[in-house]
């Protein structure tokens, strides 16, 4: 078969690109406007460095650890460092109707925002030497090898028949178990459970929160690769998800007090990340289960965390980690083929099997990525440290990294 | 003798303790916003999953400095503008001042802070005659 550009699709691919690309710095403000004021600087530049360094990482060898060609279904060969062959053709595998450039610029803008959301983890007191030298381990040995894994021609998570839409465990559970573990390393903060530490800057979080939704459009719809149906039902089931979870989360909070700003943001979030990995293979109605039940997940995953004194500072394990793989498992029980003719049916629609498939791949995605993590985290803490001085933390990070603040 | 009042207050006081101390002629005031709490504690808050305890309120701290003979009358006003019978009305403090110095005429002491229209002049009846009070 000759695989031939098609001009709507190619347009479309270009515009979502843009998208997702927008979720980066969306995120920032998203995480910026919940530390305290003396770190807001610190906390956006640690998801807008991403925008450079996997800028430069993923066209360098990012790319080719990802897509190139399969070694044992375990990582990308090397046939494609510096982009070289991915240009203005389309690719057989992976883009049969864009350009294969401009599949690689695409999931170039998923490998920049999943670290940025394991930011949530440590900021406040990560040295940043420190989380740049990590940042670049997660990204080649974590994030590059899971991406081949569930969506490389020939990754064996992908050969299984793993329905993974637009990264419930590449992005999201990669992120909030990778997050976790990083927490667990690093420790508190200095004076956390002694003192409420307060968002400095509320609307900041929810003009992030609304980008992050606009972005999402992008991030879902767009993993359809074309201009199709496909495409439009996943933006519908990422809105729908969305705007369940958003009004649960604001219920589950007037229970507890009253419908919190921050709250109904984060829980809209909450359905975002959720969705994501079912929003290509499910209906725009079984998505509205998806929010509604990722809502009391992700809620009660952060009572927990906090009642164990656990400072994973802005919750990436209970937002993405949990939310998304009740998505994965969603998956499995909602997917149906009318939808999406690529994808499978789900136990709901007479295949048991594809249900055991994505707990499969949510349990591989936990273990390896938190495992990791661990690992690499401990290593970095034991031989350069990964937090700042105690007077460093105690001035702020903007002053003491950065040498700025944010307001004068 | 040179007296300086500050006054912890509610924010959303601030208005009816500045229109209340204009009102009997001491305008020149300066505040800072503060954070504290007294007897009350503090509110609770909703964060993104539950709620949290937050003790340091915002408040208004009013500055004024006067001369003693018209201490009472500025903290009467104060009290009656400030008041409303909840927890957090707010505090008082009362100091004595070593001097004044005026930074444009260099003027010093009491005849630093006069001007026509002010709670002396008011006192004595004319607008101009402020010598007549010292």
């Amino acid at each position: 078969m000759v695989n031939q550009i098609n001009t709507g699709d190619t347009a479309w691919i270009l515009v979502c690109c843009s998208l997702v690309l927008l979720m980066t710095p969306a995120l920032a403000l998203f995480y910026g406007g919940m530390v305290r004021r003396k770190n807001v600087l610190s906390t956006l530049t640690l998801s807008y460095i991403f925008m450079a360094l996997i800028g430069v990482q993923w066209v360098l060898y990012g790319y080719s650890l990802a897509f190139g060609a399969d070694i044992s279904g375990l990582v990308g060969g090397l046939n494609y460092l510096g982009l070289t062959g991915v240009g203005a053709l389309p690719n057989a595998d992976y883009s049969k109707t864009i350009p294969h450039g401009l599949f690689a610029a695409f999931q170039m803008m998923f490998a920049v925002i999943t670290p940025a959301l394991i930011t949530g983890a440590f900021v406040e007191r990560v040295k940043f030497k420190s989380f740049l030298l990590f940042s670049l381990l997660w990204s080649t040995l974590v994030y590059d090898p899971l991406c081949h894994w569930v969506w490389g021609q020939g990754g064996w998570l992908k050969q299984m028949g793993v329905l993974d839409f637009a990264g419930g465990t590449v992005v999201h559970i990669a992120a909030g178990f990778s997050a976790l573990a990083f927490a667990l390393v690093i420790g508190p903060r200095k004076g956390f459970g002694k003192s409420p530490m307060e968002p400095s800057n509320i609307p900041l979080t929810v003009l992030g929160a609304g980008l992050l939704w606009v972005g999402w459009f992008g991030f879902n719809a767009g993993s359809a690769l074309a201009a199709n149906g496909v495409a439009v039902n996943a933006l519908l089931t990422t809105n729908t998800s969305a705007a369940t979870a958003g009004l649960v989360w604001m219920l589950l909070s007037w229970l507890d007090g009253r419908p919190s700003t921050l709250g109904i943001a984060t829980g809209m979030v909450v359905g975002l990340a959720a969705v994501t990995p079912a929003s290509g293979y499910i209906t725009p109605l079984a998505s509205m289960l998806v929010g509604a039940v990722a809502a009391p997940l992700s809620y009660y995953t952060m009572r927990f965390r906090d009642r164990r004194k656990l400072d994973e500072s802005l919750d990436v394990w209970a937002c993405h980690g949990i939310a998304s793989s009740w998505g994965m498992l969603a998956t499995g029980l909602f997917a149906t083929v009318a939808v999406n003719s690529d994808g499978a049916n789900g136990l709901f629609f007479g295949n048991p099997g594809q249900l055991g498939i994505q707990l499969i791949a949510v349990i591989v995605t936990i273990v390896f990525c938190f495992g990791a993590t661990y690992v690499i985290a401990k290593l970095l803490n034991w031989s350069i440290g990964l937090r700042v001085t105690a007077v460093e933390e105690e001035v702020g990070l903007d002053i003491s990294s950065h040498g700025e603040r944010s307001y004068s | 003798m040179l007296k300086k009042i500050e006054a912890i207050i509610r924010e959303d006081k601030v208005t009816d303790v500045k229109d209340a101390l204009a009102e009997i002629g001491i305008v020149g005031l300066n505040m800072f916003e503060v954070r504290g709490h007294g007897r009350q504690g503090g509110i609770q808050l909703v964060g993104r999953a539950g709620t949290y305890q937050v003790n340091m309120l915002p408040k208004i701290q009013i500055n004024i400095v006067l001369s003693d003979r018209n201490l009472e009358d500025a903290i009467e006003a104060i009290l009656k503008s400030a008041y409303t019978g909840e927890p957090g009305d707010g505090i008082i403090f009362v100091y004595p001042v070593e001097e004044v110095i005026r930074v444009r005429t260099r003027e010093r002491g009491q005849g630093a802070m006069m001007y026509p229209g002010d709670i002396d002049t008011k006192k004595a009846g004319s607008k101009d005659d402020i010598k007549s009070v010292l």
